[in-house]
């Protein structure tokens, strides 16, 4: 599918077939969007614009809406009702559906039984595709790019836009091919890939490009996995991550809800199939990492750039040439009350969390329980256990996944984003350390005066059952 | 929207990297359906202690920084969340201008489209800055987006970049969803030829 005989990436091959009209000189491109997703977060401000002038929601048969960020994950009542506790939270999913009802958007209300995180949900109803642009008022909206989808994060003015015409003013991104070669060795995985090509370009190395992920590691993951690197792509300052759809793509795709059957089907692969790369494609840049010499990765600090294997310690401000840069450092290490040098391996944690958009999958659920299974948390960590969607927690539940932590003496909870943002009362207190399967390590993000350990599902559940920060290669 | 003009403020510097929106404004003020009132969250948890007491050390709470409306901060300012509550926290503030010598893709275009004014300038000035700023909290900054210039009291002026479209829609106080209604047409067109993927209502 290469254009005038020019070959193409993939990023490319989908910006092209989404362009309404083209980049100038003089003005922007306009982006058509085949999948918008709401929450109750980031849109009530887009509804209030489309009522004060008069617009109506362009393609509601393009839009679905759930309920995530500030939604309860705590146990349903006798009448299986999740309770709100918060009144401004309550008002905020009243407003969500209101705006649903009104403008006639799908809805996947708190507790019914497809509501999730909203980057949880596209994947797992089949609604996220290769080839498709899909937007959403949430960073972590890269995540569906692990299909070969164009998906991004925007505000809530592009939000208004997106309801009121479908469409999107854009300039187009430059390209970086991230190339992961070689195999994972055990207790390794793909939240250590991501975490390793953050701490090696940075937070703000991605910005201005589209990634896409290529290499031997990268093809051998399953769509979960790739789902778990793609969505931490905006931490690397990418707005996207995108990986080639392959067998493993269409396999995970065929049977959901609303992937296409019969001749449909067919025709679907056969478009997807021209979606890669073409060879002789060029990118604007190459970055490159061996997996094969990747051990598990933790952050250290208040950024998730600040990144190092599990195994070293903590590095001085000292190191750093740019004033800014040592400031930066200085003020994390304090905030997590760190020292240079300092191992991360045994210490003490409060918390550990497992869940969010990067995290709460089966598969990733499937981790955690094997390292708890037959296993006691340890007494003075208080670990959560939140699925992704109502239909992760089924299939959990199915598996007796949830079991397994409940008798290790961890928290089984409703579906939601949680402790990842901490807007819902599930959070950190002041001081308390956490390691978190999360996406962001940021100051205050897990609750105020919260300290954040980014690491995987593995390193989560064996630093739960220790109580203290754990190589999980110890335990396998 | 109203239009930018051209304005002299003083500045803060805030010399730090990677600062993040939820710094910006932190996701418990993310629970509203409107924007009024996020100027009092602006980097609440810098600003204030447990108590909710003003920090007197943060930059934003000393004495000479009332009244500033450019923020001067390190590289990858914005990046993290896409909420556009952090521009509309730091205009609700007073702000309308931060300058960096790069932004976070996602916050650029929501500062864009609520009127603050994303400035890029090169490391060196970004440091220049920076001094001259916290030696005289009381230096006047120009910002005039039409000649896309920054000028500093000794006259001296750098340009700025800024993409051609937002600058238009900004000293022209329009919306940039104008542009899109525009297209109604090409989106008809392409909606007609290009078959849809899929379909959330049955």
């Amino acid at each position: 599918m290469t254009r005038n005989g020019q070959p193409r990436t993939l990023f490319e091959k989908v910006w092209d077939a989404h362009e309404v009209r083209a980049q100038t000189d003089d003005t922007p491109g306009v982006l058509y969007i085949d999948l918008h997703l709401v929450h109750e977060v980031t849109s009530p401000q887009a509804f209030t614009m489309l009522r004060e002038q008069g617009l109506t929601v362009r393609r509601p048969d393009r839009t679905l809406a759930t309920m995530d960020h500030s939604t309860p994950t705590t146990p349903r009542n006798a009448l299986g009702i999740i309770p709100i506790a918060d009144s401004q939270a309550a008002a905020q999913l009243d407003t969500l559906t209101r705006n649903c009802h009104d403008f006639g958007i799908p809805l996947y209300a708190l507790g019914t039984e497809n509501q999730g995180i909203v980057h949880v949900i596209g994947p797992e109803q089949g609604l996220t595709q290769p080839g498709m642009t899909i937007v959403c008022g949430d960073s972590h909206t890269s995540t569906h790019g692990a299909f070969g989808a164009l998906a991004f994060g925007i505000g809530t003015s592009e939000v208004g836009h997106v309801l009121a015409t479908q469409c999107l003013i854009q300039t187009r991104p430059k390209t970086c091919e991230v190339r992961v070669n070689g195999r994972l060795q055990p207790g390794v995985g793909a939240k250590d890939i991501i975490l390793a090509i953050i701490a090696k370009i940075g937070v703000g190395g991605g910005t201005g490009y589209v990634f896409e992920y290529t290499g031997e590691a990268i093809r051998a993951l399953t769509m979960e996995e790739r789902m778990t690197i793609c969505n931490m792509s905006i931490e690397g300052g990418a707005r996207a991550g995108m990986v080639a759809p392959d067998e493993t793509t269409f396999d995970y795709i065929k049977g959901r809800p609303y992937a296409p059957h019969g001749a449909d089907w067919d025709a679907a692969v056969a478009y997807w199939r021209t979606l890669p790369s073409d060879a002789g494609a060029t990118y604007d840049r190459l970055i490159e990492l061996d997996a094969s010499t990747l051990t598990p990765m933790i952050t250290y600090g208040t950024n998730p750039g600040m990144g190092m294997a599990i195994t070293d310690s903590v590095p001085a401000p000292e190191q750093l040439d740019e004033p800014s840069a040592r400031t930066t450092l200085d003020k994390a290490l304090k905030y997590m009350d760190l020292q240079p040098g300092e191992r991360l391996l045994g210490k003490p944690v409060d918390v550990v969390f497992i869940g969010s958009c990067t995290n709460s999958r089966i598969s990733d659920l499937r981790l955690a329980a094997s390292i708890m299974q037959g296993r006691r948390v340890a007494p003075n960590v208080r670990v959560m256990v939140v699925p992704g969607s109502q239909q992760v927690k089924r299939q959990a539940e199915q598996e007796g996944l949830d079991r397994i932590f409940r008798e290790a003496g961890a928290e089984w909870r409703e579906a939601g984003c949680s402790m990842c943002i901490a807007m819902n009362g599930d959070q950190l207190q002041p001081g308390q350390y956490a390691v978190s399967t999360s996406n962001r390590n940021f100051e205050g993000r897990q609750g105020k005066g919260g300290r954040t350990f980014l690491a995987s599902p593995l390193t989560a559940a064996a630093t739960a059952v220790n109580g203290v920060i754990t190589d999980v290669r110890t335990m396998l | 929207m109203e239009p930018i003009k051209s304005f002299s403020a003083t500045a803060i510097a805030l010399p730090v990297e990677n600062v993040d929106t939820d710094q910006i404004i932190p996701a418990r003020y993310l629970k509203v359906t409107d924007k009024a009132g996020l100027g009092d969250g602006l980097f609440a948890d810098w600003r204030r202690d447990d108590n909710g007491n003003l920090k007197p050390d943060f930059v934003l709470n000393r004495p000479e920084a009332a009244g500033a409306q450019i923020l001067v901060a390190g590289n990858n300012f914005g990046c993290g969340s896409s909420r556009e509550h952090a521009p509309w926290a730091l205009l609700g503030y007073g702000f309308k201008a931060v300058i960096s010598t790069y932004f976070a893709d996602i916050f650029r275009n929501n500062a864009l489209k609520n009127g603050l004014l994303p400035i890029t300038v090169d490391t060196e000035t970004y440091y220049q800055l920076v001094s001259m700023i916290e030696e005289d909290p009381a230096t006047q900054i120009t910002v005039d987006l039409a000649q896309q210039t920054v000028t500093l009291p000794e006259g001296q002026q750098l340009h700025f970049p800024i993409d051609g479209f937002a600058k238009y829609c900004l000293l022209n106080g329009v919306d940039q969803l104008g542009f899109l209604h525009q297209q109604a047409d090409l989106i008809a067109q392409y909606e007609a030829t290009h078959a849809q993927r899929v379909k959330t209502i049955a």
